[in-house]
C-alpha cells in the first residue's frame, strides 16, 4: 500500500476549485425547485422546458450554422497556410502572425472586425460571425496542423514524387493522410471553440439571428434559471467530448 | 567495355558559401555496382539528389543513356531511390507500398499484383504484404523500402547510405543481400556511403569524393593498393604516411633516414609523401628503421603493431598475421620493400 502524502491535500483542493462549480452547475440543473438555495428532488424537466424554448433552439440553430461554416473555411485555410508555411518561408515571423489570431485578446479580435466591418460597410449577421470565426479558427488549425508537420518525415512527399506521382498526386495521397490526424483536431477545436464563444459573436452579429450564447447571456441578464444550467451542462457534455476526441487524435499524431 | 548510362559532366553546386560540388565528372556504366563514398559534407548526397531530380545543379550537365536528364522533372525519371530513413508510407500496407510507383503510370491492377508478389519474393518478404510498416523491424522495413524502388525496373537505382539505421549483423546480412540482388535485378546501382569498408565489399566502383570533388575513381582494389592521392590514402583503410624529400635511393626523412620507396628519376628532389600499408610492414627484419613497440593489439586472426621511431611524429602501424612476436616496450626493426610503398603529393 502507498504511503499517504500531505501533497494530496492542495492538490485536491485545486483540483476542487477547478471542478467544483461546474459540479454545482450540472447538480442544480437536475433541481426541480427553482432557486439554488433549496434542493426540491431530481428531475429533469428543466431539459424540458430548454426544448420548448423558441428562442434557445434558434439561437442553437445559428451557433451550428456559423460554427459548421467557421470549421468548414477554418479547416481548408488553415491547413493550406500550415502547409505553405512550412514548406515556402522560412519566416518566424510569418510564422507568429499566422498563429496570433489563437492568442490575441478575444475582444481586441472583436473590436478589429467589427471596426473593419462597418468600414467596408458590411452587412452584420450570421455571415459576419461565421467570418470572424473563420479568423481565429484558421490560426487554430494552422497551429495543430504545423504540429503535425513537424512529426512527418519530409522524405515522404520526395519518396511519392520518386516513384511517378505528380505534385496534386502526392498532396492527394501522401501529405493529406499524413496530415489527417492534425488536420481533424483542428477542425474539431475550431467547432468546439465556435459553439460557446461569445465577445466576438456579440461584437459582430447583426439586431437578429442571435447565437447561443448570446440568447444566454440575454437570458441570464434576468438572473439564472435552471433552464440555463440545463444548458450550460448540455454544452459542458459537447465540449468535452470534443475536446477528449482532439486530444486522442493527436495522441495518435505523436504515435505515427 | 559496357556503354555509360550515365554521363555527368562539370556538376557544380553552392549553398550560400558552402561549394557542395565543384565541377564534378563521372561516368557510370549500364549494369555496375557504383558506390559514392566521402565523409559527411563532401556532396555525395547533393549529387544522388541531382540524379532523384530534388536538387538542381548550379552548372554542368547530367545524362542518361545519352539524353538530358536534368530537364525530365523528378517523377518522370526511370531514377529510383531508395530513403536512408526508407520513407515509407506510414498509412499504408506493405503491398501498397510496393503498389504505389505502379498504380501512377496506371499499369493494370492484376499485372500489378502479380509484380507486388513476385518482388516480396525476391526480397524475402511474402506473407508480410498486408503489415503496416510500424509492425515490422528494421531489416524488414528496408526490404520493402527496395522492393518499392525496383518493383518500377528503373534505369537506376540510388540508395541513399542503405545499410546505416541497421545493427551490425543484419547490416553484413544485407549487404549480401543487396549484391545479390542487384546481379539478379541487373539493375545499375549507385550507393552513397561513408562507410569504406561498406563501400569496397559492395562496389565495382567507387568514386572517393572530399569537398565537393571526385579525389578518385576505381575498382576497390587498385583504389587501396594505389590511392591517387593523400586524402583517398588516409580515408581508404589504415595507412601509415610519411613526408619527406625523394632521393634516387628512396625517401629521405630528416633525423630518420631515407626509406624503401620507389623513385621515379623524375620525382628525384620533390617533396612527396610516402604510403605504406600496415600489413606491408615487415617487423624483426634486418635492416629498416629501428623503434619501440607502443601498443599491441590483437584481432584475432591479425595483430596490429604500433611501433615509435624516433623521427616520426606518429607510430608506424603493422598489421601482422595470428599473434605478435614482439611485446610491449620490445626495441624491434621496421621494414618493408620499396615496390609496396606509393609517393603521393609530389610537389
Amino acid at each position: 500500500m502507498r504511503r499517504f502524502s500531505w501533497l494530496y491535500v492542495p492538490a485536491g483542493l485545486t483540483y476542487a476549485f477547478l471542478y467544483l462549480p461546474i459540479v454545482v452547475l450540472v447538480i442544480m440543473s437536475f433541481n426541480a425547485a427553482d432557486t439554488p438555495y433549496r434542493w426540491g428532488g431530481f428531475d429533469t424537466a428543466w431539459y424540458g422546458r430548454l426544448f420548448a424554448d423558441r428562442a434557445v433552439r434558434e439561437g442553437l440553430i445559428n451557433t451550428l450554422l456559423v460554427a459548421a461554416g467557421a470549421t468548414a473555411l477554418s479547416t481548408v485555410l488553415g491547413t493550406l497556410l500550415a502547409v505553405g508555411l512550412a514548406r515556402y518561408t522560412r519566416s518566424k515571423l510569418l510564422d507568429a502572425i499566422a498563429v496570433a489570431p489563437a492568442v490575441l485578446p478575444d475582444i481586441v479580435l472583436a473590436i478589429g472586425l467589427l471596426a473593419f466591418y462597418t468600414a467596408v460597410q458590411f452587412t452584420l449577421g450570421l455571415h459576419s460571425i461565421l467570418l470572424a470565426h473563420t479568423v481565429f479558427g484558421t490560426a487554430f488549425v494552422a497551429a495543430v496542423v504545423r504540429t503535425r508537420l513537424a512529426h512527418v518525415d519530409g522524405s515522404l512527399e520526395e519518396a511519392s514524387r520518386d516513384l511517378g506521382a505528380t505534385p496534386l498526386q502526392t498532396f492527394v495521397r501522401i501529405t493529406l493522410p499524413s496530415l489527417a490526424p492534425g488536420i481533424i483536431a483542428g477542425a474539431l477545436l475550431a467547432f468546439s471553440l465556435s459553439i460557446d464563444e461569445f465577445v466576438i459573436a456579440f461584437f459582430t452579429a447583426g439586431p437578429q439571428d442571435p447565437t447561443l450564447p448570446i440568447v444566454i447571456y440575454s437570458m441570464v441578464r434576468f438572473g439564472v434559471t435552471p433552464e440555463i444550467n440545463a444548458l450550460a451542462t448540455l454544452l459542458l457534455a459537447v465540449s468535452f467530448t470534443f475536446v477528449i476526441v482532439a486530444q486522442r487524435l493527436s495522441r495518435l499524431t505523436e504515435s505515427l | 567495355m559496357s556503354e555509360p548510362l550515365v554521363s555527368i559532366q562539370a556538376v557544380s553546386r553552392r549553398f550560400g558559401d558552402i561549394r557542395a560540388l565543384e565541377q564534378v565528372s563521372l561516368e557510370i556504366r549500364q549494369g555496375e555496382f557504383f558506390a559514392l563514398l566521402g565523409p559527411s559534407g563532401c556532396g555525395k548526397t547533393t549529387l544522388l539528389r541531382i540524379l532523384a531530380g530534388f536538387e538542381h545543379p548550379d552548372s554542368g550537365s547530367v545524362t542518361l543513356d545519352g539524353a538530358d536528364l536534368l530537364a525530365v522533372a523528378p517523377h518522370r525519371r526511370p531514377v529510383n531511390l531508395m530513403f536512408q530513413s526508407y520513407a515509407l508510407f506510414p498509412h499504408m500496407s506493405v503491398a501498397t507500398n510496393i503498389a504505389y510507383g505502379l498504380a501512377r503510370e496506371r499499369v493494370p491492377k492484376g499485372e500489378i499484383r502479380e509484380r507486388v508478389d513476385e518482388v516480396l519474393a525476391t526480397v524475402g518478404l511474402t506473407g508480410l504484404a498486408r503489415r503496416r510498416p510500424h509492425q515490422l523491424s528494421g531489416g524488414q522495413r528496408q526490404r520493402v523500402a527496395l522492393a518499392r524502388a525496383i518493383v518500377k525496373r528503373p534505369r537506376l537505382l540510388l540508395l541513399d547510405e542503405p545499410l546505416s539505421a541497421l545493427d551490425k549483423k543484419v547490416r553484413a546480412e544485407m549487404q549480401l543481400e543487396l549484391k545479390r540482388l542487384q546481379h539478379e535485378v541487373g539493375i545499375t546501382f549507385v550507393v552513397v556511403t561513408h562507410d569504406q569498408e561498406e563501400a569496397m565489399s559492395l562496389a565495382d566502383r567507387i568514386a572517393v569524393m572530399s569537398e565537393g570533388r571526385v579525389r578518385q575513381v576505381d575498382a576497390p582494389v587498385p583504389l587501396y593498393e594505389r590511392p591517387a592521392d593523400l586524402f583517398v590514402a588516409d580515408f581508404i583503410g589504415a595507412n601509415n604516411l610519411i613526408t619527406g624529400v625523394v632521393t634516387p635511393d628512396g625517401l629521405r626523412v630528416p633525423d630518420v633516414g631515407v626509406l624503401p620507396c620507389p623513385a621515379p628519376p623524375d620525382a628525384v628532389g620533390a617533396t612527396a609523401t610516402l604510403a605504406i600499408r600496415p600489413e606491408r610492414v615487415r617487423l624483426g627484419a634486418d635492416g629498416g628503421l629501428t623503434g619501440v613497440v607502443r601498443d599491441v593489439t590483437f584481432f584475432g586472426g591479425t595483430t596490429r603493431v604500433a611501433v615509435d621511431v624516433a623521427g616520426l611524429d606518429r607510430p608506424l602501424l603493422a598489421t601482422v598475421a595470428g599473434a605478435a612476436a614482439v611485446g610491449l616496450g620490445d626495441k624491434t626493426r621496421v621494414d618493408w620493400s620499396g615496390g609496396d610503398a606509393v609517393l603521393l603529393d609530389r610537389a
